[in-house]
């Protein structure tokens, strides 16, 4: 079988040479065929045999996707990563306009650790997470007197989701702020606008598409997190179980066919979210260029 | 320090009070969600002392979990670093029609869910499958053991480094290249003595970002897994395992290890970009 890919890459490599402007530097035919075989056998033929597998059964597929439990999952996971992703564009932009515009001690120390949701690994972030919030925990104490639980309730989801998405919002929107033209600013308060109203009306619209990209990415990744969310989510079905979760619950059950119909449908979100994010980032790459 | 940003106030800034409030703002909820998590791993983690933290690191369990670790890693690492070499040779130093769309494959691995990436190959690899039952009646075991672990590694990794180098080298164009083809170098030399000084910093950012990912994946490596203690358990799972027998002491000296290698991860980061800024943001503006 794997020759059998080999030689079919080689084929469309071969294909896309007649497709390709001529150059002079060597070694296209080689290297495209290798991308494309390991592309293949890694990403495109395990992906698709998910598809092949859900579509065997039909029936059987819209049963799975469509019962109680994982409706409400996909609330649960929906819902949640929205919210979660809505609080981050109001702090991730305000952390990144102070990164980009302000000047303090420690800037380079704290612009480091905004990456570090991306560096941590997620079971860490998880059980770091949940002892900082469990009733007992370092912050959890605090509100355990007011009936207010964190941990193991879709508030701690919320945190978890947070934590991991924070980076994608400050890391697209503060490049933006970082290149914006400060003369259409001047322009704005030398023509009477208040602060408020140069960063309303001038401002924000050109970080716009920026930030609806961070959005989208955040709330993507939030819809597949798994390892910082199961530690403290508390994983009650209906009240806090998310789809991951579910997907995982069914394969320990031998459920094969459950867990890839689930995972189908997750999977057709993402995409989608994917052609989304592509799309929104070439808006604001043209955007940009305009400007 | 108030005196202090009065000194740099430009006409085009918010007033003190304004900056101070987003300052505070800012600064407090990445103390909070993102600092705080870091100092209790380790504040956790040495709970019970010097020792207890030094014992939990050398069980027998612990100490192949860092093994099988460091294992998937130098398999996974170097693989993905020669696709990313070969896949941002083709995609840009040439112009082919599809070239968008084979970029968009590429990233694909980066938008599935962790728990799916491991699911793709309990389903192709498992017992049910036609490839399965093959690889049963020649006794060969991919899930549930160590091949699966990598490949799965493999897979949520696959982008990184290929992402940082396309666009550097899409930047730096073909003109060197062409330069050094024409004066008869070989493809091998142009790429070696050429293009890769080029672009080492930017490799070495994308290989940095792929290791850490590559010790830290959780959801996938969990699926593939097996959960068969002592043989299938990288260090995340061996800290999820420690940390469900109540045993919390030890899953945050474990987690401890992963937490020191991001912050390493993060601090080369910081100073590749530091000494190298110009060919960084050629890498990023892309």
């Amino acid at each position: 079988m794997i020759i059998g890919e080999l030689v079919l890459a080689s084929a469309l490599a071969v294909a896309f040479h007649k497709l390709k402007k001529p150059s002079i530097i060597p070694g296209f035919g080689f290297t495209l065929a290798f991308t494309l075989f390991y592309l293949a056998i890694i990403v495109l033929i395990p992906l698709s045999g998910l598809f092949f597998k859900a579509s065997s059964s039909w029936g059987e597929f819209w049963k799975v996707v469509t019962s109680d439990r994982v409706v409400h999952a996909y609330k649960i996971s929906f819902g949640l990563s929205f919210a979660a992703a809505l609080v981050n564009c109001f702090f991730g932009l305000i952390i990144a306009w102070i990164l980009a515009r302000y000047r303090f001690p420690f800037k380079k120390i704290i612009d480091a650790m905004v990456d570090l949701p991306f560096a941590l690994p997620t079971a860490v972030a998880g059980i770091a997470l949940t002892a900082l919030y469990a009733p007992q925990g370092w912050i959890g104490q605090y509100f355990a007197p007011y009936g207010i639980k964190i941990a193991f309730t879709p508030l701690g989801i919320i945190i978890a989701l947070l934590f991991v998405g924070l980076p994608f919002i400050v890391r697209t929107v503060e490049p933006i702020l970082q290149d914006a033209d400060r003369e259409l600013e001047e322009a704005a308060l030398s023509l009477g606008a208040t602060r408020w109203q140069t960063f309303w009306h001038v401002i924000f619209p050109s970080i716009v598409p920026a930030l609806l990209t961070g959005f989208a990415m955040a709330f993507a990744r939030g819809l597949g997190e798994y390892g910082s969310v199961i530690f403290i989510a508390g994983n009650i079905p209906g009240v806090s179980e998310i789809v991951p979760l579910f997907i995982v619950i069914k394969l320990e059950q031998y459920d094969y066919a459950g867990a890839t119909a689930i995972a189908c449908v997750m999977l057709v979100a993402s995409f989608i979210l994917l052609f989304l994010i592509n799309w929104l980032q070439h808006w604001a790459g043209n955007r940009r260029v305009e400007s | 320090m108030i005196g202090w940003c009065k000194k740099h106030r430009s006409p085009t800034s918010e007033s003190i009070w304004a900056q101070l409030l987003l300052m505070a703002l800012g600064l407090s909820f990445m103390a909070i969600l993102v600092v705080l998590p870091v100092i209790a791993v380790f504040v956790e983690a040495f709970r019970q002392g010097w020792q207890a933290y030094r014992d939990a690191l050398v069980t027998p369990q612990a100490l192949s979990a860092i093994r099988l670790t460091l294992l998937v890693a130098v398999i996974a690492v170097p693989l993905n670093v020669l696709f990313g070499l070969t896949a941002s040779w083709a995609i840009a130093k040439f112009d082919f029609v599809g070239k968008q769309l084979l970029t968009t494959f590429i990233d694909l691995p980066f938008s599935v869910s962790p728990v799916i990436s491991g699911l793709i190959y309990v389903l192709l690899f498992g017992a049910n499958s036609v490839l399965g039952q093959w690889l049963s009646d020649h006794d060969i075991q991919i899930v549930f053991a160590v091949p699966g672990l990598v490949i799965a590694t493999i897979f949520v990794t696959f982008p990184f480094v290929a992402r940082e180098l396309i666009p550097l080298m899409e930047e730096q164009g073909t003109e060197e290249e062409e330069a050094a083809v024409m004066l008869g170098a070989s493809g091998w030399r142009t790429f070696y003595s050429v293009t890769l000084p080029n672009i080492k910093w930017g490799l070495f950012y994308g290989v940095l970002l792929c290791n850490a990912r590559a010790m830290g994946e959780f959801g996938a490596v969990s699926v593939v897994s097996g959960h068969i203690r002592g043989l299938t358990n990288t260090i995340p799972l061996h800290v999820e395992i420690l940390y469900n027998e109540y045993n919390f002491v030890a899953a945050f000296a474990v987690a401890s290890i992963l937490t020191i290698l991001a912050l390493v991860t993060l601090l080369l980061k910081t100073l590749i970009e530091f000494k190298f800024a110009r060919e960084i943001t050629l890498t990023k503006k892309a």
